[in-house]
């Protein structure tokens, strides 16, 4: 799961350098264009100007981040799951989780940078992930918000991408898209049994909606006339609708699925406009999105911190394994000479 | 069937039942804090197909019953004297290495059992098993690959595994165990003999351990009594994480 509402800050931090650009760099980049606009996919040995692989492997890689980390919130729940059923489902999410870190390690890896790289980078604290993942999952309910909203928020945003115009991003995304969609199914039949079960479990479901509405919202990223990258990527192909376009997707989506289940949304200003067809909703709080963005998060330390020590505690496993190999391959030598 | 041999063999898939459901539990505890992304994806997947066993186990189980009691019920609301598993199984998992070996020494009588279960007099437990074996059969090759990996890779991993191998052998004895119940159902073709499990079990695990470069522990002082529901300190703690909700909201169906 993810979203592209990370760290803006350092969307914005690193401009492409001007530089001259020589005749056959034009040359090059306006057939690179034509073909971006002909809807061709762009593959990994196909000559690409260089803001846009920096700004894939950005992308790429926060995203494959936001997957790793994000399987630890909802990994607190799995030794607690309610019935033998939710667990196998939940440990079958959180594993999907896992696997679609490694396709889009793998995807990031065709533009020239190694996992071990990218993942130096999240564990240094130089990467971003997507700062949903900072929020706490204090109640079983929280296994049924992120589904229904977290991982709905990300398929918004998501199903475009499996058009993006570079090819193996696009191809990772179908696959993931697939599997999001199941999850979100997921998590709504599982608020759906909390908000006609008792009134404990509707309280249950109602306070998660509670805390996990915003923050899905602030999902999408800034409003549109604070996004910094978004023409460029627009042109490229690798974003195809604004911020604020699939935000609004989102509430429509969701608003009658939370009248369904009979839960309230947090919103006062929250109503319908017979008009445009559309829900308004209220101002978002900026203010908490950016805080969590400078690490001020419930869970920004907690989660690191565990990526650090899973990391930190499987070094000697590693190492064991690489000098297993390296045995073998003496062993190998030594027989066949 | 009589109902000796109905009570028996509710008592052995229970018994099945609560080892598969206790090991995937441990193994699910490592879910997105393995060394690896590919062995937590690893892991995960051997604590799926446990706790699908599981499932299957209980759920006979509790129609051998007849009581009323489906695989939640059995899983959610027994309390540690009810809990049948071997002892091995409810070990924390400490570290890796640990883990692994621990899994290694259930995985290589597991998949000797099931195989034999395949043929079982009782359709039920022959059509589980004929769907675990495959399951297990990738789990023993992967729990052992890692420990040959542990044990003939670096000083410091070998010396992890061997302190985990000395520490977990005291646990082995008790899987091939033998009562009167399980005799029975030896004798009506259900089961498989515990002496025949053991023989095979004994050459899979010396095999690996050579491989490894293990040693073998002696086999001194075995600890017993999962089957009748003596546990050790832990599994207290892994039933009371493991079944908080339903405890806390005795009412609510999830």
């Amino acid at each position: 799961m993810y979203t592209q509402g990370l760290d803006a800050r350092a969307e914005q931090g690193a401009p492409p350098s001007p530089r001259l650009v020589t005749e056959d760099e034009a040359r090059l980049q306006g057939r690179f264009q034509e073909r971006v606009d002909a809807e061709e996919k762009i593959e990994p040995r196909d000559w690409m100007p260089e803001g846009y692989r920096r700004t894939l492997v950005r992308q790429i890689s926060q995203h494959a981040h936001s997957e790793i980390v994000g399987m630890l919130p909802e990994g607190n729940w799995v030794t607690r799951a309610p019935t033998l059923r939710r667990k196998v489902a939940l440990l079958a999410k959180v594993q999907d989780e896992g696997g679609h870190g490694l396709y889009l390690y793998s995807a990031a890896e065709t533009l020239g940078v190694s996992r071990d790289e990218l993942v130096g980078q999240l564990l240094s604290g130089k990467a971003k992930y997507s700062s949903i993942f900072n929020y706490p999952t204090p109640t079983w309910a929280d296994i049924g918000a992120i589904g229904w909203l977290v991982d709905g928020a990300a398929i918004m945003n998501q199903v475009p991408l499996c058009r993006c115009s570079y090819g193996p991003y696009a191809r990772a995304m179908v696959r993931i898209c697939r599997e999001e969609s199941f999850h979100q199914r997921q998590g709504y039949e599982l608020m759906l049994a909390l908000a006609q079960g008792t009134p404990e479990q509707k309280r249950m479901a109602q306070d998660a909606l509670n805390r996990w509405w915003w923050p899905s919202l602030m999902m999408f990223g800034p409003s549109d006339d604070q996004s910094a990258h978004s023409a460029q990527n627009m042109a490229w192909k690798i974003k195809r609708f604004s911020n604020d376009e699939l935000r609004q997707r989102f509430v429509d989506a969701t608003v009658p699925q939370a009248e369904f289940l009979g839960l309230t949304i947090p919103d006062p200003e929250l109503r319908f406009d017979a008009g445009t067809g559309h829900y308004e909703f209220g101002a978002i709080d900026w203010t908490e999105f950016n805080e969590i963005l400078k690490g001020n998060g419930p869970c920004n330390r907690e989660r690191i911190e565990a990526r650090r020590k899973a990391w930190d505690d499987g070094a000697w496993v590693r190492e064991a394994a690489v000098a297993h190999a390296d045995k073998r391959r003496q062993r190998a030598l030594k027989k066949a000479g | 069937m009589s109902t000796d041999l109905k009570d028996a063999l509710f008592g052995y898939a229970l018994r099945l039942g609560d080892t598969s459901l206790v090991l995937g539990h441990r193994l699910s505890e490592w879910c997105g804090h393995a060394p690896e992304l590919e062995e937590d994806i690893a892991l995960t997947n051997v604590a799926l197909d446990l706790v699908g066993h599981a499932r299957m186990l209980l759920t006979y189980a509790g129609e051998l019953e007849g009581k009323g009691r489906d695989e939640d019920r059995l899983a959610y609301r027994r309390d540690v004297f009810d809990y049948r598993n071997h002892l091995l199984v409810e070990q924390p998992n400490r570290d890796f290495g640990h883990t692994i070996v621990r899994q290694f020494l259930h995985d290589a009588c597991a998949v000797e059992m099931y195989e034999r279960l395949c043929a079982s007099k009782d359709e039920t437990l022959a059509g589980i098993a004929a769907k675990a074996v495959k399951e297990v059969r990738y789990h023993v090759r992967h729990s052992g690959d890692w420990l040959v990996r542990l044990g003939d890779g670096t000083d410091v991993s070998h010396a992890k595994v061997a302190d985990a191998l000395g520490r977990l052998w005291t646990y082995t004895g008790e899987m091939f165990e033998r009562d009167e119940a399980e005799q029975a159902l030896v004798a009506a073709g259900i089961v498989p003999d515990p002496v025949e499990l053991k023989a095979a079990w004994t050459a899979r695990v010396e095999a690996v351990l050579e491989d490894a470069t293990l040693d073998r522990p002696a086999d001194g002082w075995m600890q017993k009594g999962g089957r009748r529901g003596e546990h050790s300190e832990h599994l207290g703690y892994l039933l009371a994480e493991m079944q908080f909700l339903p405890r806390a909201y005795p009412d609510a169906t999830w």
